[in-house]
């Protein structure tokens, strides 16, 4: 049997994965990839097409039916349940519908990631108001999601992917729900975390975003995928 | 500028509202049940002191006309006496007066005079000692072959019975605490449950954030500690009342064997841990429940 290539330069490294659910078809179907440490892909495709459900593989929501999958040089397959909140961590995710805790201020959702890790109160204090003030947020801070916009609501979601400086950032339709100008200024700031070395992943079927801004595609058709 | 951070909403969670309107029955039903453990240990060991070291030697009343029978049944008393304080093990024997014998069955059989005329049988208060206990067998033995209608009563068989009843009863109510314990526990249990449930979307985000499992049951654990402390609160709250009152009865009663039952200190002292240990209870379940729930995730 082939093992996963357990490139440490590979933030991820997929051999002939495949998901389906319960006893259902495969969603996706022999996907291979790789993701080599501070690079930026787009991942395009139809409406339908499996790019959520690679994100979630990519986030370790969910784990492949067969295949092998590695992150960060962990086989994901054969890690135990205790091993993943360490390597959940280490990414960062913006889900599509942001996933943003209704209950909690603006300045408490940025946080989460930051208190599950464990940082003092103080640095947290300290960082998330900045986020948030650079997200265009500063007259939110106490807002609580129910009161935001869809634009802000995204932006908040985007804060609390990157506060804690993840190795993985995955995005899911990162600007769906704002303007052109904001869509772009969320772009800059993936891009900047991107310079200091994040890998990352933006699921988006914007084609306007992705023929400004040069960087690979993984596209889906039928739940599997090509590669640029 | 933050809240203090509790990122689960358990506070106003409607399922965990009825958690200590059910621990406080527990804790009250769990209180008087320890109650009574410790009451009847109390009334178990009283009853074996007072009848370790005497004996009751019975001597049934001679037949014959009353004048006859009285004297030949003071004969037999005086030859038992006599038989008894010479007995190795036997520190002192002396019957009871016609005057103790009717004032011990007054309350029985009333009228003090009709009684005097009544053909009693004659009783020995015997004791003995402790540490070179007589042959009990050999005693009863030499008394009924010198003294036809002498038979010894070393309280040992209605005691035995009665510490035996009495065992029962407390390995009854051990069970009840037992039961209570388990039925405290599910409680949580399936409070904990309905409040993964309600709150499984915030769950799912900590999960996935990179939360460990711990920092998610810690939230839930400290929730459940407070519930339950409430509870117990309001259990033992209500205890020290009925326990009180059944004191209170207890002093009322006649029988003698009975007069003590209220909760020793020691007792109490196990009672009014019961609160933090219901709190405690509920955390370690809460806290179980998440984990074990959690680890089903993927």
């Amino acid at each position: 049997m082939r093992q996963p290539t357990a490139d440490r330069a590979n933030v991820v490294q997929f051999d002939n994965v495949a998901v389906r659910y319960g006893r259902g078809p495969e969603i996706l179907q022999d996907i291979s990839f790789s993701l080599p440490a501070g690079s930026f892909h787009f991942l395009t495709g139809t409406s339908g097409a499996g790019k959520s459900t690679l994100l979630r593989l990519m986030y370790l929501g969910q784990r492949p039916a067969r295949g092998r999958a590695a992150l960060f040089g962990r086989d994901i397959t054969t890690l135990r349940h205790y091993e993943l909140p360490a390597l959940r961590r280490r990414i960062g995710v913006v889900f599509q519908d942001f996933r943003l805790l209704d209950h909690l201020s603006a300045l408490d959702n940025v946080a989460l990631p930051l208190r599950v890790s464990g940082t003092r109160e103080s640095d947290i204090r300290k960082f998330v108001p900045d986020l948030l003030t650079w997200v265009g947020l500063a007259e939110h801070l106490h807002a609580r999601p129910p009161t935001l916009s869809g634009g802000q609501k995204q932006r908040v979601a985007i804060a609390r992917a990157v506060i804690a400086r993840p190795e993985l950032l995955l995005a899911d339709e990162p600007t769906g729900n704002v303007d052109d100008q904001i869509a772009m200024r969320l772009m800059y700031l993936f891009e900047e975390l991107n310079k200091l070395g994040t890998t990352v992943v933006i699921a988006t079927h914007n084609e306007n975003l992705v023929s400004r801004l040069p960087h690979p595609q993984l596209h889906l058709e039928d739940g599997r995928l090509r590669t640029d | 500028m933050f809240a203090r951070h509790s990122d689960l909403p358990l506070k106003n969670d409607a399922s965990s509202r009825f958690v200590p309107m059910l621990v406080a029955p527990m804790v009250f039903l769990c209180a008087v049940a320890l109650a009574g453990i410790f009451i009847l240990h109390g009334l178990i060991g009283r009853w074996d002191r007072d009848v370790a070291g005497t004996l009751t030697v019975e001597i049934a009343a001679a037949p014959g006309e009353a004048q006859e029978s009285a004297e030949r049944t003071r004969a037999s008393v005086e030859q038992a006496e006599q038989i008894l304080n010479a007995f190795p093990g036997v520190t002192n024997a002396h019957a009871l007066s016609q005057d103790q014998l009717v004032a011990l069955l007054a309350p029985w059989l009333g009228n003090p005079d009709l009684l005097k005329e009544l053909p009693l049988p004659a009783l020995i208060d015997v004791t003995t000692n402790p540490d070179h206990p007589p042959d009990l067998s050999l005693l009863s033995e030499k008394l009924a072959r010198a003294i036809p209608g002498a038979s010894l009563d070393d309280h040992r068989v209605w005691l035995s019975r009665l510490i035996s009843l009495s065992r029962s009863i407390e390995w009854l109510a051990i069970g009840i605490v037992l039961l209570i314990t388990c039925v405290t526990s599910a409680t949580v249990f399936f409070a904990t449950r309905t409040g993964m449930s309600i709150h499984h979307e915030v769950i799912e985000v900590l999960h996935l954030i990179g939360a460990p499992d711990d920092y998610i049951a810690r939230q839930f654990a400290d929730r459940a500690f407070v519930l339950g402390l409430k509870g117990g609160v309001l259990g033992f709250a209500a205890t020290v009342p009925v326990m009180a009152g059944i004191a209170l009865s207890a002093r009322h009663l006649q029988g003698g064997f009975l007069a003590e039952l209220s909760v020793p200190l020691s007792g109490w002292a196990v009672i009014v841990l019961l609160p933090p240990l219901a709190a405690l209870l509920a955390m370690i379940t809460a806290r179980l429940t998440v984990h074990r729930t959690l680890a089903r995730l993927p």
